[in-house]
C-alpha cells in the first residue's frame, strides 16, 4: 500500500486522537453511579462546615421496613424535607430514634452519615423526577438565592 | 496501580489499533481516485445514542459511587452493597434486588416495630384493578405487598383518598412524583420500560378496542 506523507501524518494524528480520548474517558469525572435511592441531604451540612449526610436506603429497608421511619417517626416522603438537625437527633428525632447507641451507633460517629461530597446538592439517587424535572432538588425552604 | 497502568495502556493500543485499521480500509477504497477531496468539518453532535445514558457500574461501593467522599476515613468502613445483595433475586432496574420476593421468600425478615423484632405487619390481601383507558394493559395494584412494607396511614388518605373512582392517576403525576410516584422512582421499583408489567399486569378482555378521538370520530372522510 503507497501511503503519502499527508496521509501518514493524519494517520498518526487520528491514532494520537483515539488514544488522548481513551485517556480522557478514564480521567474525566464519572457521573455518580451512586445506589438508587441514595439520598444526600445538604440542608445546614454545607453552611456548618460538614459534609452533606448520605443516607443509604437499601441498607436500611434490609433491616426495617418503610413503616418504622415513613409512619412511626415521622420522616417525609420527601429528600431534605424533614429539616433535620443535629439537635432533634440528640432530642431522639428522627435518625435519632435508633442512632442513640441503643438500636444503633451513636452520634459520635459523625463520619458515617456526614460522608457525602462536599458541595453535593441534597437529591435522591437515581429518581426519575429529578431526571425529568429539575437538575437537583431543593430544600424546602431555603430560597435558590441563599446559596452564594 | 500498576494493572490501572497496564489497562490503560492497553486499551490505548487498541484505541491504536482500531484507529489506524480505520484509516487503512479507508485509504484502500480512496485509492483509485487521484487525491481524495478534503474532508469538511462534520459536526461532533453526530454520535450513537446521544442521550441514552447508561450506568456503567452496577451497586458501587460508596468510596467509587461519586456522592460519597473518598477522603473521609469513615466511607470506607461502609457496607459496598454488593456484598449484602448476595443471594437475593434480581430485578433489571433499581437496587437491581427484587425486594418483594426476598421478603416473600423470607430471605430477609426487616423489623416492623423499632424495637420489638417479633411484631408482625398489618398485612392486607386485596387487589384494586384500574381500567386503563389506553391500549397498555390494565393496572392491578396488589395491597398485600405494599401493606407488608407500610402502614396505611403511609398512603391514605393524604396520597389516596381510600375510596372507589375517587383518585385521578395518570402517568405524567406518577413521572412527576405524585401518587405511585411518591415512592416508585425514587426508592421503589422505578419506571422503565422493563417495568411496566410490575403494574400493568391484567391483559385487556379480548373484544377490547381503543375509544376512537373525538377527532376521528369528527373526520368527514373517516
Amino acid at each position: 500500500m503507497i501511503v503519502t506523507n499527508r496521509e501518514e501524518g493524519s494517520m498518526y494524528k487520528s491514532a494520537l486522537i483515539g488514544i488522548l480520548s481513551m485517556i480522557a474517558v478514564l480521567l474525566v469525572p464519572q457521573m455518580a453511579k451512586a445506589e438508587y435511592a441514595d439520598v444526600v441531604i445538604n440542608n445546614y451540612a454545607d453552611a456548618a462546615g460538614m459534609r452533606p449526610a448520605v443516607f443509604p436506603h437499601w441498607y436500611h429497608r434490609i433491616r426495617f421496613r418503610c413503616k418504622v421511619c415513613h409512619a412511626d417517626l415521622g420522616f417525609k416522603f420527601k429528600a431534605g424535607g424533614n429539616q433535620i438537625t443535629m439537635a432533634k437527633i440528640i432530642d431522639g428525632q428522627f435518625c435519632g430514634a435508633c442512632h442513640n447507641g441503643e438500636i444503633s451507633w451513636s452520634v459520635e460517629n459523625c463520619g458515617m452519615c456526614h460522608s457525602g461530597v462536599p458541595g453535593t446538592p441534597t437529591l435522591i439517587h437515581g429518581s426519575t423526577v429529578q431526571r425529568l424535572v429539575a437538575p437537583t432538588y431543593k430544600s424546602m425552604d431555603a430560597p435558590s438565592d441563599q446559596k452564594k | 496501580m500498576r494493572t490501572l497502568k497496564l489497562m490503560i495502556s492497553s486499551l490505548a493500543l487498541l484505541s491504536l489499533l482500531l484507529t489506524t485499521t480505520a484509516v487503512m480500509s479507508a485509504d484502500e477504497k480512496a485509492e483509485p481516485a487521484a487525491k481524495p477531496a478534503p474532508k469538511s468539518k462534520v459536526s461532533a453532535a453526530n454520535v450513537f445514542n446521544r442521550l441514552l445514558k447508561k450506568e456503567k457500574v452496577k451497586n458501587a461501593p460508596p468510596a467509587q459511587d461519586g456522592i460519597h467522599d473518598p477522603a473521609n476515613d469513615n466511607t470506607h468502613v461502609l457496607q459496598p452493597p454488593m456484598i449484602a445483595y448476595e443471594g437475593l433475586p434480581t430485578t433489571e432496574f433499581g437496587n437491581y434486588v427484587d425486594w418483594v420476593k426476598a421478603l416473600n421468600d423470607g430471605l430477609l425478615n426487616p423489623r416492623y416495630d423499632r424495637f420489638d423484632p417479633t411484631v408482625e405487619p398489618l398485612v392486607m390481601d386485596l387487589d384494586i384493578v384500574r381500567e386503563v383507558k389506553a391500549s397498555v394493559p390494565d393496572v392491578v395494584f396488589p395491597h398485600k405487598p405494599h401493606t407488608q412494607w407500610l402502614h396505611c396511614s403511609n398512603c391514605h388518605p393524604k396520597i389516596f383518598i381510600p375510596q372507589r373512582n375517587a383518585n385521578v392517576i395518570n402517568m405524567s403525576a406518577i413521572l412527576l412524583g405524585q401518587k405511585c410516584g411518591v415512592c416508585h422512582g425514587k426508592v421503589s421499583f422505578p419506571i422503565t420500560t422493563k417495568s411496566c408489567k410490575m403494574c400493568h399486569s391484567k391483559p385487556k378482555p379480548d373484544d377490547w378496542k381503543p375509544p376512537k378521538s373525538e377527532a376521528t370520530l369528527q373526520n368527514p372522510w373517516r
